[in-house]
């Protein structure tokens, strides 16, 4: 029997980082929230990778501070060592990525939940949502403990009926060895939600004792540190570890080759569909048979440990076998395993039933974020869990909900592939996933962002101005260097032939020579002597959008082509088998998703473009 | 849906006309016009697929008669309930019927709108709308050829072979960008080099085949041009004889271009006999003369005619200039006489020369060689996929001029980010061109192309 305990606006059920980014974001709102984890030691854990960001990665973790997010701030309090990715790819693909000390991520997150106002910290199990009229009523714990609410954000992570894999040995559990939820599962079905069934993978962590590293390439961090947020300041940021990069070799592939019939994946005991995005060893080796070597990164745990992580060795074999392979590979001659590699399947929802509000479509008030809608990865549940967040208190205040585009940021991307696209494996971000990689680089989150965020109220006053006296630099100076004429000096013209590009004749507007691939804003300091004192994100932006510019107002093209699509809404709910035109496939998926929009329609997998053409034709006929 | 109506035949003085009328009313509206005398059945009465005798009426008085034929829906060209009506051709008695049917309830069809319909209710698929577009427009036999081919897929497949090499492309570029840490081979500027300049050089070829493909749909404009008497119009007589291909001819006096359209081969030229060019005090003849010369400039192939019985003259040399550069033909004629006409002097002019006898009506097979060899007819063979108009024309040129922007910013020295979204782009011009990409202004613009009636 259940008992009444206490009532909020906002429950969320999870507190990894899908959960913790949504009842921050929802208690900063003024909305009474309540956090629930089963273990409070396993708040905001990294149980994977203790690294945060990455390629596209990095740019969820800049628009989520953009907007008033955590995640972004808390790395920058944790990081160990910071690398921005893809340096020579050029700035669309810039990725931010830090290694972080896990126990301090942990424990950071942990405080800055409880200090927050508003916020209730609850350890407990929760196995029941009750809904009533088509909303959310109450969620019940596993103590009997009910708690009325008005929305409910179920950010389960890998939990939910987790069930981890070892060889042949399998076992119910949470990752890292926590409790898995056992009894939400049952309940979610009760009131209609569909879940199917994922599964993800962890690499073995090894001592540092064990590990030669002579015989390892050494990584260290940038000279230059940047942060994620635009509150830290890039004073002090320092390295304080490096990384180390090895390789497999051909013993280490046959010795997974001799065993790959003790991988329950391959017996089939795991039913799960894995990540195609973040293969485990074992996967990697099948599906590119041709390759003689894979590359594994080793990565500090955090500084009061002697854990290391094996990038790149995620795996479901037998702990014989993991400690064979691993021997094979050159510096881990000796290695000795602290815990083991598993992979893990759990339960998650089908995001097609979620509205780009996260919310899902037959029940009100209930919302869905991280893992639990499908993805893989800390910084798309944090993605998710802010909108979520948001949402909830929005919602409970009789506010209308947001959502992001795609042409606005990643978040607004990643949410777009899920709820339109579905996932048939766990979705990891990437950049090639947007079509407008240019507009949306993570050195102008804030440009696209923080108006937004302050206009909810998750960004302070003072944020903002500084916010708009950045832009109103970068405005003016572009003014200014598009004003100005260089003259055609000995010493200009040298520099211009060192950097590989021609001399100029007559004097030249200072952003012609900036257009030029080779010559960027800071290489014309010494011949622009009245250039104001900027900061470096200042100037950052003054040469990327001069340099840009064309690129940028190509790409700004397309989103107006494609907004004209947007605007066609299509009514709600509708039967699109009155439409006769349009393949069985079609029909199928149109009433499944319901798309707002032709947009959004002609980007379900299984709507062809001749279907979509249909729409627009039925869609004239309906004026 | 509204029920609408259009004539479906010509404007045109003919032996008939017919009207169609589609949408949920189109029987009721029928009942209400059509008087049967050959069945005891009213239109709303009979079955699919029949037809009637009867008198068109608005209310007692008798406009018309005619034929009147039921499809019921689905089983019509739109797949709604169609009628058509087949009353006496005129442009009066038609219109005056047509006006009859939008009294009593139905709408003017726009443009395409019935073939819309038909599209709608999945009775076609959009590239068979295109290709229906081109086999109701295609003049000559090789025209419908190509329409037919472009149904089956050649073209796409040709594009198909491009696209897939730049999407290729595009894999590599984003495995490499989104796998930094996975050993994953740099992507180097010689295989973008390589790739977009092989697709820029398909798209190439494969828009030099635009316009040969164009005059094989839609004919050559066609002109005739020569001094007074060289024997142009005993050529244009001689072409006249040929199979006609549609009745297009517009009156004008002799010293006025006239036109007609005539088959060669695979080819339909649509004549103009221009007026002699020579220098003339003729107020009358100077117009025609203008013209001529105006006609000389538009022209897609120019017969240029000479006597080669007569001295080469200052006139027959600046004939000759304005030819140059054209698709020009220089037809020496009256053969059987004595040759004194110095032809090596223009001859550079000129990418084909003929010998002919218009007046013994000799040498016809070696212009229909010389015309196709023009326009290369001898490469273009039906299957091998070709643009088929404007619409896919331009989504060519436009893919072609991204990966030729691509390579100008590799050149430059642009970064690879910037590099992969002008790819992206032309890969987009290309899905577009295939109709693997959506877009309204591709459906639109399949439509706009198609006749009111249609």
């Amino acid at each position: 029997m259940s008992h009444y305990i206490d009532s909020y606006d906002v429950a969320v059920i999870g507190a990894g980082h899908a959960g913790v980014e949504a009842a921050l974001a929802a208690a900063r709102l003024g909305a009474k929230t309540v956090l629930f984890s089963i273990s409070l030691d396993n708040i905001a854990n990294l149980p994977c990778n203790p690294s945060i960001g990455g390629t596209a990665k990095g740019h969820l973790v800049r628009e989520i501070d953009a907007m008033g997010g955590e995640m972004g701030k808390a790395a920058d309090q944790c990081f160990i060592q910071s690398r921005m990715l893809n340096r020579g790819k050029g700035p669309a693909v810039h990725s931010l990525r830090v290694q972080a000390d896990r126990v301090k991520y942990h424990n950071h997150m942990k405080k800055i939940c409880e200090s927050q106002e508003n916020l209730h910290v609850k350890q407990a199990e929760v196995t029941e949502v009750h809904v009533e009229n088509g909303a959310v009523k109450s969620i019940v714990t596993h103590l009997g403990g009910e708690y009325h609410c008005k929305t409910a954000i179920i950010a389960t992570g890998t939990y939910l009926k987790g069930l981890i894999h070892v060889g042949d040995t399998s076992y119910e559990s949470g990752p890292d060895s926590t409790l898995p939820s056992r009894g939400l599962s049952d309940s979610l079905k009760s009131i209609g939600i569909e879940l199917r069934r994922f599964k993800t993978g962890t690499p073995s962590r090894v001592h540092r004792r064990s590990i030669d590293f002579d015989k390892l390439e050494r990584q260290d961090g940038d000279d230059d540190i940047q942060p994620f947020s635009f509150e830290t300041s890039r004073e002090g940021l320092k390295n304080i570890v490096p990384c180390y990069i090895g390789y497999t070799n051909a013993d280490t592939h046959k010795v997974i080759l001799d065993n790959i019939h003790r991988s329950p994946m391959y017996s089939g005991r795991i039913e799960g569909v894995g990540p195609r995005y973040c293969p485990s060893i074992e996967d990697k080796i099948k599906r590119f048979s041709e390759r003689p070597r894979h590359q594994l990164f080793i990565e500090p745990m955090g500084l009061d440990t002697d854990e290391y992580y094996l990038q790149g060795m995620s795996s479901s074999l037998p702990e014989d076998v993991q400690i064979a392979f691993l021997r094979t590979i050159k510096g881990l001659e000796n290695v000795e395993i602290m815990r083991n590699a598993y992979a893990i399947e759990y339960d998650c929802c089908n995001p097609q039933d979620l509205r780009h509000t996260l919310e899902f479509k037959a029940i009100k008030g209930l919302f869905g974020a991280g893992q639990f809608n499908g993805t893989s990865g800390y910084e798309e549940a944090a993605a998710q869990g802010l909108i979520a967040g948001i949402n909830a208190a929005r919602s409970v205040q009789g506010k209308e909900m947001i959502t992001l585009t795609r042409s606005s940021s990643y978040i607004g991307t990643l949410i777009d592939d899920l709820v339109i696209k579905g996932c048939s494996d766990p979705y990891r971000m990437m950049t090639s996933r947007s079509e407008y990689r240019l507009l949306l680089r993570q050195d102008n989150a804030d440009e696209r962002l923080t108006p937004l965020g302050h206009e909810i109220g998750l960004i302070s006053d003072e944020r903002y101005e500084k916010f708009l006296e950045k832009q109103a630099q970068i405005k003016a100076e572009i003014k200014r260097v598009k004003a100005k004429s260089l003259a055609p000096t000995d010493e200009l013209n040298a520099l211009l032939i060192e950097k590989g590009t021609a001399p100029i004749a007559t004097g030249l507007k200072m952003n012609d020579l900036i257009r030029r691939p080779q010559i960027s804003y800071e290489d014309l300091a010494p011949f622009d002597p009245e250039r104001p004192e900027l900061s470096y994100e200042v100037r950052e932006q003054v040469n990327l959008q001069i340099e840009y510019e064309g690129y940028i107002a190509r790409q700004l093209m397309e989103v107006e082509h494609v907004q004209k699509l947007e605007e066609k809404r299509l009514p709600q709910p509708f039967d699109y088998r009155t439409i006769k035109g349009l393949s069985l496939e079609a029909h199928e998926k149109l009433n499944r998703v319901q798309p707002e929009n032709i947009g959004q329609a002609s980007r379900i997998s299984g709507v062809s473009p001749a279907d979509v053409s249909v729409l627009i034709i039925w869609l004239s006929g309906q004026k | 849906m509204s029920t609408i109506a259009a004539i479906s035949t010509p404007r045109a003085q003919g032996g008939i006309s017919v009207i169609r009328i589609s949408g949920e009313n189109a029987l009721e509206i029928a009942e209400k016009i059509f008087a049967p005398v050959s069945t005891s059945l009213t239109a709303t009465q009979m079955q699919g697929y029949t037809c009637a005798y009867g008198n068109i009426i608005n209310g007692t008085e008798t406009v018309d008669d005619g034929v009147l034929t039921v499809f019921r829906a689905p089983k019509s060209y739109t797949g709604e309930d169609v009628v058509e009506i087949s009353c006496h051709g005129g442009i009066f008695v038609t219109d005056k019927v047509l006006q009859l049917i939008f009294a009593n309830g139905a709408t003017p069809a726009e443009a395409g709108e019935f073939t819309k319909r038909a599209f709608l209710n999945g009775k076609m698929s959009l590239t068979q709308a295109e290709a229906v577009m081109d086999v109701i427009s295609a003049d000559g036999k090789a025209g419908l050829r190509c329409a037919e081919a472009l149904k089956e897929g050649a073209l796409y497949r040709r594009i198909k072979a491009v696209s897939d090499t730049t999407l290729q492309l595009l894999g590599s570029l984003a495995a490499w960008v989104d796998y930094p840490d996975d050993d994953i081979p740099a992507v180097d500027d010689e295989e973008i080099f390589t790739t977009l300049e092989q697709a820029v050089q398909n798209l190439d070829q494969l828009l030099s085949t635009y316009d040969s493909g164009r005059i094989i749909r839609e004919g050559a404009d066609t002109a005739i041009v020569g001094k007074p008497n060289v024997g142009k119009s005993t050529l244009m007589n001689l072409l006249s004889g040929c199979e006609r291909s549609i009745v297009t001819d517009i009156a004008g006096t002799t010293r006025d271009v006239v036109e007609e359209s005539v088959r060669l081969g695979d080819i339909v030229l649509r004549l103009s006999d221009t007026a002699g060019i020579h220098e003339t005090g003729d107020v009358v003849e100077s117009v025609g003369v203008e013209k001529a010369l105006k006609k000389l400039e538009t022209a897609d192939l120019i017969l240029a005619v000479f006597d080669m019985g007569a001295e080469i003259t200052a006139e027959d040399r600046e004939l000759a200039e304005k030819c140059k550069g054209k698709n020009a033909v220089a037809i020496l004629n009256k053969s059987d006489l004595e040759q004194r006409f110095d032809f090596s002097a223009i001859s550079d002019n000129f990418s084909e020369t003929v010998t002919i006898s218009a007046g013994q009506g000799e040498g016809l097979d070696r212009l229909k060689t010389a015309i196709e060899n023009i326009y290369k007819l001898a490469n273009i063979n039906s299957d091998m996929g070709i643009l088929a108009n404007e619409r896919q024309r331009g989504c060519a040129v436009k893919a072609k001029a991204s990966f030729e922007e691509a390579l100008g910013a590799l050149r430059a020295g642009a970064t690879y980010d910037a590099v992969n979204i002008l790819i992206d782009d032309g890969e987009n011009y290309l899905l577009e061109l295939t109709g693997e990409r959506a877009s309204e202004a591709v459906v639109n613009e399949v439509f706009s192309r198609f006749c009111v009636g249609k």
